[in-house]
């Protein structure tokens, strides 16, 4: 049976990461399931967890006002969902949509900022993969932004 | 060092300059936009063959004459495919043509896919818009002869759902053995299940093995510059990278200079080019 432990140090945001570091991660991880069509999240609502996609798709979308939902963006297994339990104030900026059966290990945000204010490598490591994350995603919106593929 | 990979323009087989008289089979509607045309030579003679990613100079009588990325099956000998996004004038004529009707062809020009080079290899094709037109043939010619190349990764990204080409052949191409397809659109709406991102966040479920693999892009200038970024960065030689580019060609033999390119003509040295050549135009936003 696989650990806690082991699916996080074999998830591709940790890889690399040392087992004492991937133990200290463990003491705030769980395992989750989303089924489809279910919202993980929603805008406003507290970010006290962030995701580890183990298996199934979910869409972050936003609501504009008297409008259907945009997917801005869809993440699927071996991927990381949420960064806002890192920042205050600790709230999420989109809807989180299971748009299919979703399972992943879930990290308490709270915890793990505890662990990252006493153990600062563990701090380190943590922000230098999120930071990694979010330069990534940062330069995919810019492209999505520039509408490449439009009549000009 | 290690030299650098060269494409050679394959000969037109007759005169470059006069147009062949084609009659228009059939015309399909592929998105809200964009037409896939398909001619026949008007004399039956089976006179013209093509290499994946060449194109024809397609002349709308009393209109215009517009290039175009062949987009059929190289193993139809004579038939030509055409796919066109109606955006203008002539494109609207084109793609407005009848069963019947005659249109003028020049060609096939440029260099094509370096298909002999990919033989034996995992072939890599990640195609942006109507990019995944003059890919088409690359991805025929791979499924026609499967036991000639590796594993066939298609990556392709589209602007939204409703512009996603070939939609049924996507389907057919990703349940065939060693393929993995990936589509991706950068705006998904409710009925949308698939990916929604750019192009390059598709690398990540991507199964690629760098080492023994060859790429071909085509799309947005901006597109494949971000595309060998990520290549690069999942570990592909540059040598093994190849790229089409698009200039407003008119000539079609590298004569009129329409689509110089730094020191390439478009039409004659290109539209393929190994990456490595063309590498240090595509950040020079003067070109």
């Amino acid at each position: 049976m696989e650990t806690l432990e082991r699916i996080i140090a074999e998830h591709p945001f940790f890889a690399g990461l040392e087992s004492y570091y991937t133990g200290l991660l463990t003491g705030c991880a769980s395992n989750v399931r989303f089924p489809a069509g279910s919202y993980i999240f929603k805008e406003g609502e507290p970010a006290n967890h962030f995701y580890l996609i183990r298996s199934g798709k979910v869409a972050l979308e936003l609501f504009p006002p008297h409008d259907r939902p945009i997917t801005v963006e869809t993440l699927e297994q071996g991927e990381v969902l949420g960064w806002s339990w890192l920042l205050p104030p600790y709230v999420w900026t989109f809807h989180g949509h299971a748009t299919q059966e979703t399972r992943a290990i879930a990290l308490d945000g709270k915890c793990l900022r505890a662990k990252c204010e006493q153990n600062h490598d563990l701090g380190y490591e943590v922000w230098k993969r999120f930071a990694q994350l979010m330069v990534r995603r940062l330069h995919a919106t810019r492209l999505q932004l520039l509408d490449i593929y439009a009549v000009k | 060092m290690t030299a650098m990979a060269t494409l050679e323009a394959i000969p037109v087989a007759n005169d470059p300059m006069l147009p062949q008289a084609y009659i228009v089979q059939h015309v399909d509607k592929e998105t809200s936009d964009t037409f896939s045309i398909t001619v026949d030579p008007e004399d039956g003679v089976q006179h013209c063959s093509f290499k994946p990613g060449q194109f024809s100079m397609l002349w709308v009588f009393g209109v215009g004459e517009l290039p175009i990325s062949i987009s059929g099956d190289p193993a139809e000998r004579g038939r030509l495919v055409y796919t066109v996004r109606s955006v203008g004038k002539a494109t609207n004529s084109l793609v407005s043509r009848k069963p019947g009707d005659g249109i003028g062809v020049r060609g096939p020009f440029g260099t094509g896919w370096p298909l002999e080079i990919a033989r034996g290899r995992d072939v890599i094709v990640v195609a942006g818009g109507i990019g995944l037109a003059p890919l088409r043939p690359v991805i025929y010619e791979v499924l026609q002869n499967r036991e000639q190349y590796g594993r066939l990764v298609l990556l392709y990204g589209a602007r939204s759902p409703g512009d996603v080409l070939y939609r049924k052949e996507l389907a057919t191409w990703a349940r065939q053995r060693e393929t993995q397809v990936l589509t991706t659109v950068d705006y998904g709406g409710l009925s949308w299940h698939g990916h929604v991102g750019v192009v390059t966040t598709l690398f990540k479920y991507a199964r690629l093995h760098p080492s023994r693999s060859v790429a071909m892009i085509c799309g947005p200038e901006i597109m494949m510059r971000f595309v060998t970024r990520e290549l690069e960065l999942q570990g592909l030689k540059r040598e093994d990278i190849y790229v089409s580019m698009e200039r407003n060609m008119k000539c079609g033999v590298g004569f009129c200079g329409h689509c110089q390119y730094g020191p390439h003509f478009i039409c004659k040295d290109g539209p393929v080019f190994p990456y490595e050549r063309i590498r240090p135009l595509l950040d020079k936003y003067e070109l």
